[in-house]
């Protein structure tokens, strides 16, 4: 039987995937809507949201390179260990980079961060309208390549439940202990 | 001859006028502002007026006789968001169409010491009047005098930001003011 991850790195991830799922629910929502004061609200809210998920971020990668990951099943064919570990290394990337270019971004536009109204980050660009256009686009693409690797994890965390009927997904969810090996 | 008769009439009456101490009458928008900070969910936004007038007598040994009017073009709002300077201009935030000045009218001023003043006077914005105060220093900028201060001022007391936005959770109704005034140094 395999060990499943730790409690903390399984509280951690399906922390940062709930958060994510709020933030980008949230900034799909909210960039159309007309000025008002809801608006402003909710573009704090997925702020918050963002600070919030940086961290986790930094945490995890950190609990990671202290900790290690349970090993893969031994009959995992090499291009699978191998896209694993991409993708999993390009999941911490972006979710600490996604954050970040929010921050830039806003900054460049002259807004910012408040970290629940109370904490303010410092603006590590001047403002420049012109600069802040091109980080939004940078935002975007990075969310959207998340959005891309994300189905691919979500995918192979799936075919691994359903077709290879192994413990994978298993040792990733709460709750549970790894399915007895037949 | 009776030209230069005229003349020299003229210069005796305005004489007194123009070499009254430290008499200030318009301002060089280029070394003045007008700024602001309001607060949105906790985040201090900036911006400026770009454009206003003033006009300033001030004589630290008359103070009773000085005084300042100053005129702000609501128009020039300037937050560095093109949605919130459309925004604000309408109805329910300064209804710059129907009224596209802020005035503010000294009455009195007050000494606090060591080039420290207090001016009182009454700030009309969108056809309301309220008393307000602030404190400001004086300085000498080559011929010119410099007047730098700041005050607070409550939105609401104005109507600025109706309905939806008169929820002071998300747009406080504290804004602070601050304001740097550069005399032309003509005298």
């Amino acid at each position: 039987m395999h060990r499943p991850y730790a409690a903390t790195a399984i509280l951690l991830h399906w922390l940062v995937a709930v958060l994510i799922l709020c933030g980008a629910v949230l900034g799909l929502y909210m960039v159309g809507l007309p000025l008002s004061p809801a608006k402003l609200k909710l573009y704090s809210w997925h702020k918050w949201i963002g600070v919030s998920i940086f961290l986790l971020a930094v945490v995890r990668a950190a609990w990671r390179l202290t900790h290690g990951a349970p090993r893969m099943p031994e009959a995992t064919p090499p291009w699978q260990r191998g896209a694993a570990a991409t993708s999993h290394l390009l999941l911490y990337v972006l979710i600490i980079a996604i954050p970040l270019s929010g921050w830039l971004m806003s900054s460049a536009l002259g807004v910012k961060t408040v970290y629940f109204g109370a904490l303010p980050l410092p603006d590590l660009l001047a403002k420049d309208k012109a600069l802040g256009d091109q980080l939004k686009l940078v935002h975007q693409g990075l969310n959207l390549t998340l959005a891309v690797v994300v189905a691919i994890h979500v995918a192979a965390a799936l075919r691994h439940h359903f077709v290879d009927r192994d413990d994978v997904l298993h040792r990733m969810l709460p709750f549970v202990r790894p399915r007895p090996r037949g | 001859m009776t030209r230069w008769w005229w003349l020299g009439l003229m210069l005796c009456v305005g004489l007194p006028a123009t070499v009254r101490a430290q008499a200030v009458n318009t301002i060089d928008p280029a070394r003045s502002a007008m700024t602001f900070v309001a607060t949105q969910m906790g985040v201090p936004a900036e911006g400026a007026f770009k454009r206003f007038t003033a006009k300033i007598d001030f004589d630290p040994a008359k103070l009773a006789a000085s005084q300042a009017r100053i005129e702000v073009e609501l128009d020039s709002f300037d937050s560095g968001v093109a949605e919130v300077d459309t925004e604000v201009k309408t109805k329910g935030w300064f209804n710059t169409a129907q009224f596209p000045t802020a005035t503010f009218v000294s009455s009195a001023l007050k000494a606090l010491g060591a080039n420290r003043y207090e001016v009182a006077g009454k700030l009309t914005i969108k056809g309301r009047t309220r008393d307000v105060t602030a404190p400001f220093t004086v300085r000498q900028d080559g011929r010119a005098m410099v007047f730098e201060g700041a005050f607070t001022l409550r939105r609401l007391d104005y109507g600025i930001g109706e309905g939806p936005w008169s929820d002071t959770d998300t747009v406080a109704n504290a804004v602070q003011i601050r304001f740097k005034l550069t005399g032309t140094g003509k005298k």
